[in-house]
């Protein structure tokens, strides 16, 4: 009897099939839709927005729902779908300074100009889970801020570099070009701006992680949270027909500036250096993280020995991407067994001359005997 | 933003999901293609080099053949007829997956024929037929860097063919001579392309190395997720490293295929129960298949094939 392992275009449709069903889950609750994971999941579809690499909530939260709630998939879906929309051009450099803020918070100032702004956070919530949701509760209206109270923030590193205190970001000139790693292949050594573009796109959790193992010792940067901010910033773009910046509309974005152990030298006096994170919607867990990977990176700038995972590039920039991660890993499910016959092969042909080299050493035993 | 992106879409947004017409012939865009093939031509011009390229994100996951998908799309034409095979087989799922992509989105003829098909895009397999000039092989190519597990970096793996240096290659090769008796490399196994650069053929057995020398096809060699493409040019020299003394070697199996009762071709090991039965069956079906249409039986052939389907 022999069963051929046939793939059958049948069972593929089939397995699909199953899955469609899968997905919708039990027939009798109501079926959710794309505007409540959008609007309920928010941090879900910020998430695969950031990592997706592509501002549309909507379509973030479609591919939540056709991912059954698998982000890393969904992040996949948005991939697939960004690489096939054209390019015209890129938007001027965001300015964050003026962003409309709904967060912002610094660690290393108690006050400051614009105060500290708590916004919608989970932080001194204690984790409890509210049985309350369940039921459906209606929240209490938010409360709101007195009028004249949204003066201008500045940026706390703006704050420091007016003393010289931190190294000073010199802004690349206007007309150099951006790099861009999904137009160009990736080569090292690669400069900040493709780092940093790797790094936003990167896998939270991987990143998370390496930003943790700088804080015990593999890498450490010594961070103090100069700001976190969130909050709605506008694009803008210049039409080569029209030469002026046009606005495009606006994005959310959270923004992380570390601020890190200074460095100095003969000719320097000492400054404190910067680690930078910016990422599409609310997420200060991945622009944090983000930001300590990106001052490690610079240890190569600041003349330091490369010693730990997250300090180095080549380690770092090739595994970031969960899309390319969760396919080379998962593509041990596709059929190996080419390579498995032949590993096969090599593995009995080494018992059998084991056994071989064995018989013939108790037969000299025997005769010696 | 939003807006404005909308109307520059190649499609209208609702047929998001909705398939093909709208997506351009063999998926990619055409400035794309044009990326990929520039990409080839260097690769063909400095076999066995491997050329960077912008790959880009598939419909398929990265490891699941974006490389050659890529590079079929670069280059197939609405007259190939192109076959797709995993493992020498048809009817794998990806091979399945993949003939229907292009099926779809290139309405291209295909066939699960070697003679009859002028591309065949391949994972881990060369077919027994020999290859005729004017047809094309893509590999699907999981890790292109032959030396990436002697030297993780490739910033260093670079140099080392800029240099030719491929000390670390022969030392490991070496090495496994002196800790098994012979080299322990069974697939992936490394190959000198035209007596200058080393190259990985890919995860095939080195049972196929054999097939790639003066091979009258050309090789395009695609990976995706590394971002990297190589060729070989046809009737270019592909030679297996090894030592006087330690001469290259394909795999031999002691009987012939249980179907066809084909000699000399590679075989699959199918299970049969649990009492260690076991039969050995060619791993190219097509190859397979022909011969019993051509009247060859092997030892456990049953009258019409009955063939049972994965469900």
């Amino acid at each position: 009897m022999y069963v051929a392992v046939k793939g059958g275009e049948a069972a593929i449709d089939n397995a699909h099939r199953l899955l469609a069903h899968a997905r919708r889950g039990d027939p009798a609750i109501p079926e959710i839709s794309p505007e409540q994971i959008g609007g309920q999941l928010k941090l879900a579809a910020d998430r695969v927005m950031a990592e997706g690499s592509l501002y549309d909530r909507d379509l973030a939260a479609l591919a939540i729902k056709q991912a059954r709630g698998d982000l890393v998939e969904a992040i996949f879906l948005v991939r697939a779908y960004r690489t096939t929309l054209p390019r015209f051009g890129y938007s001027e450099p965001v300015d964050t300074a003026a962003m409309a803020v709904e967060r912002r918070i610094s660690a290393t100032y108690k006050d400051l100009p614009g105060g500290q702004v708590l916004g919608p956070t989970f932080d001194y919530t204690h984790r409890l889970i509210d049985f309350l949701l369940a039921a459906g509760a209606t929240p209490p209206e938010p409360a709101e801020a007195a009028a004249g109270e949204g003066e201008p923030m500045a940026r706390v590193t703006d704050l420091l570099d007016g003393e010289d205190l931190i190294e000073r970001e010199v802004a690349p000139d206007g007309d150099m070009p951006v790099g861009d790693l999904t137009r160009e292949p990736l080569d090292f050594p690669a400069e900040r701006d493709l780092r940093l573009q790797a790094l936003a796109r990167g896998d939270e959790g991987f990143l998370l992680a390496l930003g943790y193992s700088t804080q015990r010792g593999y890498g450490r940067t010594h961070p103090f949270v100069g700001e976190v901010r969130y909050g709605e910033v506008a694009v803008e773009f210049v039409p080569e027909e029209l030469g002026f910046a046009v606005p495009l509309g606006t994005i959310d974005v959270t923004e992380c500036q570390m601020i890190n152990q200074f460095k100095g030298s003969a000719e320097v006096p000492p400054q404190f250096t910067r680690g930078y994170g910016l990422v599409f919607g609310q997420s200060e867990r991945k622009a944090m993280a983000m930001s300590l990977v990106d001052r490690a990176l610079r240890a190569r700038d600041f003349g330091e020995e490369v010693t730990a995972p997250a300090q180095d590039e080549e380690f770092v920039l090739a595994h970031c991407d969960n899309v390319q991660a969760t396919g080379f890993v998962e593509h041990l499910k596709l059929p190996h067994y080419v390579d498995f016959q032949a590993e096969l092969d090599l593995v009995r042909r080494m018992r059998a001359e084991y056994a071989a080299r064995r018989g013939e050493a108790s037969e000299m035993k025997e005769a010696a005997e | 933003m939003r807006a404005a992106m909308r109307d520059d879409l190649p499609f209208p947004r609702t047929e998001v999901g909705k398939e093909t017409e709208a997506y351009n012939f063999a998926y990619l865009d055409e400035q794309t293609k044009r990326m990929i093939r520039r990409a080839i031509l260097k690769a063909i011009a400095i076999p066995g080099y491997q050329v960077p390229f912008a790959s880009r994100e598939m419909p398929m996951p990265y490891g699941w053949g974006t490389g050659g998908v890529q590079v079929t799309a670069a280059v197939l034409g609405p007259d190939d007829v192109l076959k797709v095979i995993d493992q020498g087989s048809d009817d794998t799922t990806n091979a399945v997956s993949i003939r229907r992509f292009f099926a779809k989105t290139a309405g291209v003829a295909t066939t699960t024929k070697t003679r009859e098909a002028t591309l065949i895009q391949t994972r881990h397999r060369i077919p027994e037929e020999p290859l005729r000039d004017g047809q094309i092989l893509v590999y699907q190519v999981p890790i292109p860097e032959p030396l990436r597990f002697l030297e993780p970096r490739e910033t260093e793996t670079r140099k080392l063919h800029a240099l030719a240096d491929y000390g670390l290659m022969h030392v490991k090769l070496y090495e496994d001579i002196a800790r098994h008796g012979h080299i322990a490399t069974t697939y992936a196994y490394p190959v000198e392309v035209a007596g200058r650069y080393v190259m990985d053929p890919s995860p095939t057995p080195k049972f196929d190395n054999p097939k790639m020398d003066m091979c009258a096809a050309l090789q395009l060699f695609g990976a995706g997720r590394e971002k990297r493409i190589y060729a070989v040019p046809p009737h270019t020299r592909v030679r297996s490293l090894d030592f006087e003394d330690h001469p290259f070697r394909i795999q031999t199996f002691k009987q012939p295929c249980a179907l066809c009762g084909a000699e000399g071709g590679y075989l699959d090991e199918v299970v049969l129960d649990d009492r260690g039965g076991r039969m050995f069956v060619c791993s190219d079906t097509d190859f397979c298949e022909e011969r019993r249409a051509a009247g060859h039986r092997g030892a456990m052939a049953a009258d019409g094939d009955a063939a049972g389907e994965t469900r």
